[in-house]
């Protein structure tokens, strides 16, 4: 569905993603663990072209879409859940789920019943403004925002950042429930233990590259992962 | 009732002039809260809308001279904000500030060359021009049409900024570009909007501003464009509400200070508000925290 290939970003002067290939297949979720600094947030950055590529290719349903506009890329399926929530503090919670439809024209009805269904708080919540929240129910909108856009892929930036392990515990339960319901994602991780008991197909980034591939239960098991990312 | 009838008349004036300043004001503030930039050519697209109403009112009639002053002016913010502004999209805020100077002293020294340097005698717009009775204050009907005005169009701005799918991406923007862009919101789109409206209401406050005065020169736009900018401070920059009040108060003061008798201190006492205002409440009446931009 998803496929970057020999992708070079240069970011704040460095060349933060040196040259990495990887795809993400239908129906799959796919991880890219690694610690802070790795380049995995610019890696997902550069494929809705917030940042643009120095070379390599990105390309979606069989399509290239390195370095087009982030709304063409947002319109062909592809969303992203961004480090930090970044939902809108001013716009109430119905505003901010509208706002992730915004590129849509029609009726936002059954949707918004969808998100609602998936995270009940929010319904509860739909009037107050999006700034009000605790960090948990941030992260509910965050991804129920990008569901309003009906992505075929939704891709997330450390999306238990920050978040009591209960909490991160009920983000990862929405996660296999919206694959469950047919969406593809990309989750990066700093949780390596959650996000590789969680994934179909790992990759495990250190310093702009890609070292490491595997299952997810594959690499839950290998030793240097373990050593480095799992605590033992 | 003495003292009524004798300052009857300034609280009037004041309310009218208050009204065209929030007019002006909103531009500034608009623009402020989507790009964090003092768009100190707003003054100078205000003298120009004035400028082709002169011109424009000598060859055709009024209701084809003041849609094309509509016209002409929201054009000239939307080529002011392509040209000078969205260049320097990315870079840092104090160039894009120099930028609208630079678009400021551009604007005002074309207006030198196209005037020749004389005063152009505005035009007298039938209606708003003419006299009405108020109790014992005798004055124009623009005083009673710009609050008036300006109210409706404050009103109408506020729904189309609450309750439309682009006032929400204006709102959006404003919070922050980045996630908007992740939307699929264009940025660019809700920032020319926020110009045009910002160019509109600044043309409707030229058409109101200048029924008052005799001529237009191309440092016009100058002290309004000032006034209103300060207006835009005291009520909390980036604030729709908050200009339009600081506005009023501002006009309304002044020229209470004018029925005082002290009319050479009534400039003085605006800008002394706004040193006031940054030392006391650098966020203005209804100014966002510190945390504006999270």
């Amino acid at each position: 569905m998803l496929k970057v290939e020999n992708l070079k970003v240069n970011y704040g002067g460095i060349e933060a993603v040196k040259g990495i290939s990887f795809e993400v297949p239908e129906n799959s979720i796919v991880t890219l663990i690694g610690a802070n600094g790795a380049g995995k947030s610019t890696t997902l950055r550069s494929i809705v072209s917030l940042v643009k590529p120095a070379s390599g290719s990105i390309n979606f349903l069989g399509e290239n879409i390195t370095g087009k506009d982030t709304n063409d890329i947002v319109a062909r399926g592809i969303t992203l859940v961004p480090e930090g929530r970044k939902i809108f503090p001013d716009l109430t919670v119905l505003e901010n789920l509208k706002i992730g439809a915004y590129m849509r024209k029609d009726s936002l009805e059954d949707d918004l019943n969808w998100v609602y269904d998936l995270f009940p708080r929010l319904k509860e919540r739909h009037w107050q403004a999006g700034g009000t929240l605790s960090g948990g129910e941030q992260q509910m909108l965050a991804v129920a925002r990008a569901l309003m856009s009906r992505p075929k892929l939704i891709m997330m930036d450390e999306p238990s950042l920050g978040l009591a392990p209960l909490i991160v515990q009920g983000i990862f339960d929405i996660i296999r429930e919206i694959h469950r319901q047919g969406v593809t994602i990309l989750l990066i991780e700093q949780n390596a233990n959650m996000a590789l008991r969680t994934a179909d197909i790992g990759y495990v980034m250190e310093t702009g590259s890609i070292t490491m591939t595997g299952s997810g239960a594959e690499l839950l098991v290998n030793e240097k992962v373990r050593e480095a990312y799992l605590g033992n | 009732m003495d003292f009524i009838s004798k300052n009857l008349p300034y609280l009037l004036a004041g309310i009218s002039v208050g009204g065209q300043y929030a007019l002006i004001a909103i531009g500034y503030t608009m623009v402020y809260g989507i790009l964090r930039l003092i768009n100190f050519a707003h003054g100078d697209i205000f003298m120009v809308a004035a400028l082709v109403t002169v011109y424009a009112t000598t060859s055709m009639p009024l209701y084809l001279s003041i849609p094309l002053t509509l016209v002409v002016t929201v054009a000239l913010g939307l080529l002011v904000e392509r040209a000078a502004y969205k260049p320097l999209r990315n870079a840092p805020r104090m160039s894009v500030m120099i930028s609208a100077i630079g678009v400021s002293y551009l604007l005002q020294n074309l207006a030198l060359y196209v005037t020749g340097g004389l005063a152009q005698t505005y035009p007298a717009i039938p209606f708003i021009s003419g006299t009405v009775q108020i109790g014992p204050a005798t004055t124009k009907m623009v005083t009673l049409v710009t609050p008036v005005l300006t109210i409706v169009l404050v009103f109408a701005l506020m729904q189309l900024i609450n309750h439309t799918k682009i006032g929400m991406a204006m709102r959006a923007a404003a919070n922050d570009f980045e996630t908007s862009r992740l939307m699929g919101i264009k940025v660019d789109n809700v920032i020319s909007m926020t110009f045009l409206i910002g160019s509109f209401l600044a043309a409707v406050g030229s058409l109101l501003y200048f029924t008052n005065y005799a001529s237009v020169v191309p440092t016009s736009g100058a002290m309004p464009g000032l006034k209103a900018f300060v207006a835009a401070v005291f009520g909390g920059i980036g604030s729709i509400p908050g200009a339009v009040i600081g506005a009023f108060i501002i006009g309304i003061c002044e020229n209470i200070i004018k029925g005082l008798g002290w009319t050479t201190f009534s400039d003085a006492f605006t800008f002394a508000l706004l040193i006031v205002i940054l030392i006391v409440k650098p966020t203005g009446l209804f100014g966002e925290g510190a945390t504006d931009k999270v």
